[in-house]
């Protein structure tokens, strides 16, 4: 029977993260993924934000599949037929190192599993994960989909992504409440380099990132997204699934939707789809995330909640708490302490002196202000609009009736203390 | 004991193979690598006779770096040794020039321990010639058997095997002397699930890598491109469809709007057709 040091479910970047650190610091890992290959999983098309990363291979910008840096971000807030927003572009975002990249993620997952594999993890991959071997409530290895398939270790790391199975078999993880999962679907849409480079007004090598709010999500709690990489655009929008159930709205209908939106089409106009994908984000941010660690286990990534809906930010928390459960497994061991449940506390106050837990905890209330508050995708959307229109159409009207107009508009829909409260609430969420 | 030698060929999964949409030649770029579908007949038949009489099986191909994986692979299904015979000066090589440089590293693995089975596939999925195990089979003076579809017998003692080969009028059974080629036919069996046990060694196994000498080439004549005669005068693409599938949409999405939705357009398009079903209605 195997026994390692330590084993980790996943081979997504919080898995990979982790893996890595602990076998450089020359640990016996064991790593298993489910997918064919690591990446075979995983929704392709995303940002990567550098510093994660460089924190634990420095040199990855020589070797990693990259797709274009990233040098101008535009928010929208979209109306049926027009949007109003701000674009920021800046020529110090072409200043090497780069901060922020687009990836295919299918490329990008295997490239990092390979290195995970240079530094010694053996990595196992199309074998499934089927529970937690116990002995009495602490962990001690892990049962497979395999003949003979039971391995142990005297740590488990689940990186096993947003609803984990195991976690939630081991009673560690409640039930995913539809509440705090959101549901995302993108497509790849393929267009040659120079029309890429045409549309988005940029140079070879650099990209332009949309995120976008509004009507695009029907009223439901969500946003939009686009993101060029070097001959494709990554688009797809995402809503709380407690919504998609509610509404009954198919998501690829409102991707359509979206896709023929005026100041979209144009963009990707003539984009032959090469990739359609549907994946949970766990967006309940601090207020939902289960226990993290125990006696034998630790929770890495997504399938701890570690995601910061507010800024899209995912990977780079999967590969910060990666890496801070390995060091905290590695100073154990290095000094002859167990892996109980006591010990590994000094994971989570790792994290807390991270910008994880600090960005986490600002915006714990984000999600249940959003949730109470659906004006904040249909109703300013469309005022915000409407004002920019109003104020831009040269009709004979006098400007100052027009601010009236608008500031009626306003009051109207939301009436001034619902103003005065939707801007406190806004306040409170973003503090 | 037994010694069994298996031929695998890397190949791009051609169910994932996209063809550029302007360009129309083929991307290679995030087609996954698989092990030749009908190199994974060949492989557990070998197997088989493992569990059953006892063998040793050695994997082989030749290849690029990366079809480590595949050897890797095959390790975690129960071989028991893989050697990854990869050397710049393979490149370019046709059926001619990779059955020699096959044979000759066959040769080399004789040396430590004699072997008495080669399995190779029917062919492969992104060649189609079926002609590299023949020629292996030539070169080293083995009985040759191509299309079996099963093995009957095996016998160390008698130096004999008796296996079944497909044919046009039906099955012949044959029976010859070891050492021999055998090539698998398609379908004549279903690869194992690998057991975790064999899982975790695969991972562990370090791949023999043989270059040109290891695999007992001193003369690069007979390797690589100039070891291949084969002339390609044409390579094309055939033209991309056309015509673009069309969504249905209605308004409220229910099943009996949409499915009117599209005979509405089905008529609009081939007016025959409803003038057929109108027809047979009457
Ligand atoms: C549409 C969408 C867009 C996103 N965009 C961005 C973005 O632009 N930037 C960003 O930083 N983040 C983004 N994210 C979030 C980001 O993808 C995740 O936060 C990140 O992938 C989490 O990494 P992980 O390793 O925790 O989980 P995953 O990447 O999900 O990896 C988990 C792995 O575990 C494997 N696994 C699961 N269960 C088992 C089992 N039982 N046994 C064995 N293996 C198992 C899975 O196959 C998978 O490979 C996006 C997410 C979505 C859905």
């Amino acid at each position: 029977m195997e026994k390692f040091d330590c084993i980790v479910v996943g081979a997504g970047p919080s898995g990979n993260a982790a893996a890595y650190t602990l076998a450089k610091a020359g640990l016996s890992v064991l790593q298993i993924e489910r997918g064919e290959y690591p990446g075979s999983k995983n929704v392709q098309g995303a940002i990567l934000y550098s510093d994660a990363l460089e924190r634990i291979i420095p040199e990855f910008r020589d070797e990693a599949p990259l797709e274009r840096h990233i040098i101008e971000q535009r928010m929208w807030v979209l109306d049926d037929d027009s949007y109003i927003g701000t674009h920021y572009r800046s020529d110090a975002f072409n200043q090497k190192p780069y901060n922020r990249y687009t990836i295919l993620r299918a490329q990008f997952d295997k490239w990092f599993s390979e290195k995970v594999a240079q530094q010694g993890v053996l990595v196992i991959c199309e074998t499934t994960v089927t529970d937690l071997i116990m002995d009495g409530k602490r962990v001690v290895g892990v049962r497979t989909d395999r003949e003979q398939g039971e391995v142990f270790a005297d740590i488990v790391i689940l990186a096993d992504g947003v609803n984990s199975l195991l976690a939630k078999k081991a009673g560690f993880h409640p039930e995913l409440n539809p509440g705090d999962v959101a549901l995302a679907v993108k497509e790849i849409l393929f267009l040659p380099q120079e029309s890429v480079e045409s549309r988005f007004n940029v140079n070879e090598g650099e990209g332009v990132v949309i995120e976008m709010i509004g009507k695009i999500t029907q009223g439901m709690m969500g946003t939009g997204f686009l993101y060029t990489n070097q001959e494709s655009i990554t688009i797809g929008v995402g809503c709380m699934l407690s919504d998609f159930k509610k509404e009954r709205i198919p998501p690829y209908l409102l991707l359509e939707r979206m896709k023929n939106h005026p100041a979209i089409k144009p963009l990707i106009q003539g984009g032959e789809m090469k990739e359609y994908t549907a994946h949970l984000i766990p967006e309940g941010g601090l207020r939902a995330m289960p226990q993290i660690c125990g006696d034998g286990w630790m929770i890495v990534g997504d399938s701890g909640m570690f995601v910061n809906a507010v800024h899209r930010e995912g990977s780079n928390l999967a590969m910060t708490t990666g890496r801070l459960a390995a060091e905290t497994v590695i100073d154990l061991k290095r000094a002859g302490k167990d892996f109980t449940s006591a010990n590994l506390a000094s994971y989570r106050s790792r994290l807390d002196d991270s910008f994880v837990m600090k960005d986490l905890a600002k915006y714990r209330d984000m999600p249940g202000v959003f949730h109470a508050n659906p004006q904040f995708f249909t109703t300013y959307p469309e005022l915000l609009n409407n004002a920019a229109r109003t104020m831009l159409t040269v009709d004979g009207g006098d400007k100052k009736s027009k601010e009236r107009e608008i500031l009626r508009s306003f009051t109207r829909s939301r009436t001034l203390p619902g103003l005065l409260s939707d801007a406190y609430k806004m306040w409170r969420a973003l503090r | 004991m037994l010694h069994i030698v298996v031929c695998i060929k890397q190949v791009p999964d051609s169910a994932q193979i996209r063809v550029h949409p302007v360009t129309n030649t083929i991307m290679r770029q995030g087609v996954p690598a698989i092990i030749n579908p009908y190199d994974l007949y060949a492989l557990e038949e070998a197997l088989r006779i493992k569990d059953k009489f006892g063998a040793y099986v050695t994997v082989i191909t030749m290849g690029p770096p990366q079809a480590e994986n595949a050897l890797r692979k095959a390790l975690s299904f129960g071989a028991d040794d893989a050697i990854l015979v990869t050397d710049r000066a393979f490149a370019g090589a046709d059926t001619l020039a990779t059955s020699f440089a096959l044979a000759s590293a066959i040769g080399q693995i004789e040396k430590n321990m004699p072997v008495d089975l080669v399995f190779c596939g029917k062919q492969t999925i992104d060649g189609d010639t079926a002609q590299v195990g023949p020629g292996i089979a030539k070169r080293l003076e083995l009985e040759l058997l191509t299309y079996i579809s099963s093995i009957e017998s095996v016998n160390a003692a008698k130096r004999e095997i008796v296996v079944q080969r497909r044919s046009e009028g039906g099955v012949q059974v044959l029976k010859t002397r070891l050492p021999s080629l055998i090539t698998m036919l398609e379908g004549s069996n279903e690869m194992r699930f690998a057991t975790m046990p064999n899982m975790i060694r695969a991972a562990k196994t370090k791949v023999s890598r043989w270059d040109r000498v290891a695999a007992g080439i001193e003369d690069v004549s007979n390797i690589g491109l100039k070891g291949s005669p084969t002339v390609v005068s044409k390579v094309f693409a055939p033209s991309p469809k056309t015509v673009k599938a069309e969504m249905v949409q209605t308004e409220s999405n229910d099943p009996q709007d949409l499915a009117a939705s599209l005979l509405m357009r089905m008529f609009t398009k081939f007016p025959q057709v409803r003038e057929e079903i109108a027809r047979s209605a009457n």
